[in-house]
């Protein structure tokens, strides 16, 4: 039987994605595991495979479209099925003739009925009870059934949810399964329904004039690390230029520029910051990293940064304390060192991430950095290049800025603001030498690093850039 | 000095040895510290040796009635001593069964008198000065855990002598069996003994300030409450302030007023005044927490009507946590609850919140009472939407069979989300049935869910479902 497959959920934090590609077309028979899109979601362009067996029977959106999480992608079925039903319910949701990419406009609404089977089962008892009104209620507008694996709860899985929150589901239009349970043993109880259906009362609120249909972020979030992230953005009207007087012009914001947004906001105001700030010698690592281009010939090419982020690295395996992150309760120490890389691209920026670090020599570290940067500006990087740092490293001494403070990545503890290396007097031995000096500035979490701890690791930070021999052993 | 403990409990009541039993169960280092018996104040002078008394009386009431039920009894006669040589005897088992739950658990029973000492920094941890005779030592802990409880207050001017004028402990523990009482103050414990002596053929008299007897239940209880106190030949006064108790000779003289300005013109002048004589004054009119001599101000632990102050989750200070009667919670089950939660906090492992609209209340007195959630009152004055439902113990065939059929059940639900709001009971069994109502707002089941849950025929808990039944416009029996 065909059935409509709605938009998974690619990354751990996409709440809309822009279809790219298609890689597959009508009439192609898939099965589970086949690529058959490329999606471009708030932080990269990301793979998307079916998770079923079938044939396309119809692609629902056009490349460039931006698609809701779980909203109708296509519809999959055997040859010869007919599928108007199906694409009739599938477009009362979705919006397939939306423009292009420049205003994509999926509208806040969901589908009008689920794509496969509803949880929330109506309770017989509400039918024979008194009030028969409140079992003819349906639901509202469950969003449609995310494929499979997405994080969300496996279809068939037994839905924990007490007999009130499932009536309330009913009469709120509220998909239990896309919701995370908060009573004991991860049951589904009144409160967390009500929770779901104020987020869904701010993802149908109004949506701004002209159509735009950019209302705040889905309301419900399905993976664990993410139920933080559930605030939606401040969003207000858009001026236009039919405005009278208006005298500027709103840029729509990109799903990576909201996303941004969001994250920065919610670490500056959230994470209690303070700042070290230090400069380090950098006459010996600019001499080490000749010598070790001069062995490198044609074969490469080291940065400084490339040996900043190897020192980062050896800094926090010794100091493992700042390889850290806040956690509520108690502070979690992490067992890899992975350090990411701020990465500058259009409209934003990434922070693909350089996995043990530690472990890794210097040349490789190198290698990556670029592989990871070229496929940034590309929007090539996959899901798991951009997460899981433990501390990340800024770098804008290319553009001449001499000292900056970054804002935390969370839930790291540690960044480091690497500045340019400037040509500068220094005393030695009583006497102005000419010097060669980098200031780096660390921000750190206080809840997890505290000054003097923040202090000593980058004094062994300062050791190791100092005698960067050291950075090769 | 030993290392330090991670856990010190102050007081061995319901909270604190629940409280110390799951800190071990955690795997923390534990010790309680208690002055006077294993198992504070619940079981060694209230909940357990009055349920004691209470079944006594109970035994007693079927013997004399047990004419109604097809038996000839020759001549009952109560053996007062034994009663409350019984009761003793109960306490002394549960106690000695907390001693043996501590060994258990490899926790550190230490007896003697706490007081926690000012901390000599930040990053020390507490120590806690227990003083037992004449001997001192003082221990350390990385947690302090007061669950020090509470004991009888009295009223101004109304002093008690422990021989004529007395509090529950006393009330417990008399040597003979008082021809008359007055019992001040209509609470749960109030209305509990009045229930007893009554049974055993004492004259009681019930005081009470507020405009009702079990003033913090459903008035539809109290009123139901009246009824039987009165049937079964208690006096009850209520609205009355007891302005005066003097021992005189072997008796007790009381002066009752009318609550509201002595000598208002709207009073009628005969019923102005009202002389009681009595053997026995009891005073039950509340509890005051004890938090003196604890050492609290050194850690600047604020008090509030005496009750020791806390955060949401239940901390007073750094490291410090309180519980129980002592922060004014007035309910084993409660401390208990409070227990279970901050030892868990303690250890770091999921602790899930007690649930403080969802606590069960039982009086023990004959009839019973139990209620759970909001009154009919509050829920209105909160503006709750609610669907009421009763069943009388009167329409039940096990009731009558059980030649009980005193009160009914009153359920409470949400009219809007079928959610149970509040549930009130009074009758037999009553102190069990609420367990169910308990469980059903614990965990939300709702009115529909309820009403086709099957219940066991003939059985008391009938009612519920009954009474569901009734809030949902469709009873079956009535």
């Amino acid at each position: 039987m065909a059935q409509i497959i709605g938009l998974p959920k690619l990354s751990p934090t996409m709440e809309e994605g822009v279809l790219l590609r298609w890689t597959k077309k009508e009439g192609d028979k898939v099965s589970p595991g086949d690529l058959i899109a490329e999606v471009e979601t708030d932080k990269a362009s990301m793979d998307f495979n079916i998770e079923d067996e079938g044939t396309l029977l119809k692609l629902l959106v056009k490349e460039g479209d931006t698609v809701k999480l779980g909203g109708p992608v296509l519809i999959i079925g055997k040859p010869g099925e007919d599928i108007a039903a199906l694409v009739a319910q599938a477009g009362s949701g979705a919006a397939p003739e939306a423009p292009k990419a420049a205003a994509p406009a999926p509208s806040a609404q969901a589908p009008a009925a689920p794509v496969k089977p509803s949880a929330p089962p109506a309770p017989t008892a509400a039918a024979k009870a008194a009030e028969p009104a409140r079992a003819a209620a349906t639901p509202k507008a469950p969003a449609p059934a995310p494929s499979k694996g997405d994080g969300g709860p496996a279809p068939g899985k037994k839905l924990l949810a007490s007999p009130l929150a499932k009536s309330l589901a009913v009469e709120l239009g509220i998909d239990l399964r896309q919701i995370r349970g908060t009573g004991p043993g991860g049951r589904i109880v009144e409160r967390d329904v009500r929770t779901a259906a104020e987020g869904g009362a701010a993802a149908a609120a109004p949506a701004p004039s002209e159509g735009n249909g950019r209302g705040a972020p889905a309301a419900h979030e399905v993976s664990d690390e993410d139920h933080t992230m559930t605030q939606a953005i401040a969003v207000r009207p858009r001026g236009t230029a039919t405005e009278p007087g208006a005298d500027f012009e709103d840029v729509p914001a990109s799903n990576m520029r909201k996303r941004i947004a969001q994250r920065l906001t919610e670490a500056k105001r959230d994470v209690p910051h303070f700042y070290l700030q230090r400069s380090v010698d950098a006459g010996p690592l600019l001499a080490f990293r000749q010598k070790l281009n001069d062995l490198l010939g044609d074969r490469g090419k080291v940065s400084v940064n490339d040996l900043v982020v190897k020192a980062v690295a050896i800094a926090l395996r010794r100091m493992p304390e700042c390889n850290a992150a806040w956690v509520g309760d108690a502070i979690r120490r992490f067992h890899g060192v992975h350090v990411g890389v701020a990465v500058s691209i259009e409209d934003g920026l990434v922070t693909p991430v350089v996995r043990d670090a530690d472990k890794k020599g210097i040349g490789q570290i190198a290698a990556e950095i670029r592989d990871l940067a070229d496929r940034a500006k590309k929007r090539a990087l996959k899901g798991h290049e951009i997460s899981g740092s433990t501390f990340t490293v800024s770098n804008l001494g290319m553009f001449g800025i001499e000292r900056f403070t970054a804002i935390l990545n969370p839930p790291e503890a540690g960044i480091l603001a690497v500045g340019a290396v400037m040509d500068v007097p220094v005393v030695d031995k009583g006497a102005v030498v000419p010097g060669k000096r980098m200031t780096v500035s660390m921000s750190c979490d206080h809840r997890v690093i505290d000054g003097a701890l923040g202090a000593r690791w980058l004094q062994v930070f300062t050791e190791l850039v100092e005698k960067p021999e050291s950075l090769a052993l | 000095m030993t290392a330090p403990y991670d856990v010190v409990v102050i007081g061995s009541g319901p909270g604190g040895y629940v409280a110390a039993i799951r800190a071990a169960q955690l795997g923390l280092r534990t010790a309680c510290v208690e002055r006077a018996e294993l198992g504070g104040i619940c079981l060694n002078w209230g909940c357990i040796p009055t349920k004691a008394l209470l079944r006594s009386a109970e035994v007693l009431d079927h013997f004399q009635h047990a004419k109604d039920y097809g038996i000839t009894v020759g001549d009952v006669q109560a053996d007062f001593p034994a009663m409350i040589a019984r009761s003793r005897g109960i306490a002394d088992k549960v106690s000695k069964g907390v001693a043996f739950l501590f060994r258990k658990n490899k926790i550190d029973s230490i007896a003697g008198t706490a007081k926690l000492l000012p901390r000599a920094g930040a990053w020390k941890p507490h120590e806690i000065e227990v003083t037992s005779g004449s001997a001192t030592k003082t221990i350390q802990a990385k947690h302090v855990i007061l669950a020090t409880g509470a004991r009888a207050r009295s009223l101004p001017g109304i002093e008690l002598d422990g021989r004529r004028i007395i509090e529950y402990r006393k009330a417990m523990t008399l040597a003979t069996q008082p021809r008359s009482m007055v019992v001040l103050g209509a609470g749960a414990i109030g209305v509990e003994f009045a229930s007893f002596y009554r049974s055993l053929g004492t004259e009681v008299t019930v005081v009470e300030f507020l405009p009702r007897l079990v003033p913090n239940e459903d008035p539809e209880v109290s009123k139901e409450l009246a009824r039987a106190f009165d049937k079964r030949g208690i006096k009850s006064y209520v609205d009355h302030r007891l302005t005066s108790a003097q021992v005189k000779g072997d008796k007790v003289v009381m002066t009752l007023e009318p609550k509201g300005v002595p000598g208002a013109p709207s009073r009628d002048a005969a019923a102005a005044a009202l002389t009681l004589e009595a053997d026995v004054l009891l005073v039950a009119v509340g509890v005051a927490a004890n938090t003196e001599n604890l050492g609290l101000e050194a850690h600047g632990i604020t008090l509030e009507r005496g009750y020791i102050q806390v955060d949401a989750e239940n901390r007073c200070g750094d490291g410090l946590w309180a519980i129980g009667d002592v922060i004014g919670r007035g309910l084993a089950h409660v401390a208990s609850a409070e227990g279970v939660f901050v030892a868990e906090k303690i250890a770091g492992v999921h602790a899930e919140p007690v649930r403080y609209d969802a606590i069960p209340a039982c009086t023990y007195c004959s009839p019973e009472i139990a209620s759970v959630g909001l009154t009919e009152e509050k829920a209105k004055a909160q503006g709750v939407p609610v669907k009421v439902g009763k069943f009388p113990f009167s329409a039940l065939a096990k009731a009558r069979a059980a030649g009980d059929t005193t009160g009914f059940v009153k359920v409470l639900w949400h009219a809007e989300t079928g959610a149970l709001v509040g549930a009130h009971l009074i009758g037999p069994a009553v102190t069990d049935l609420i367990a169910e109502l308990t469980l059903a707002k614990t965990t939300e089941v709702n009115a529909e869910s309820l009403v086709y849950t099957i219940h066991a025929h003939p059985t008391f808990a009938e009612t519920i479902k009954g009474a569901t039944e009734a809030a949902l416009g469709h009873a079956i029996d009535l």
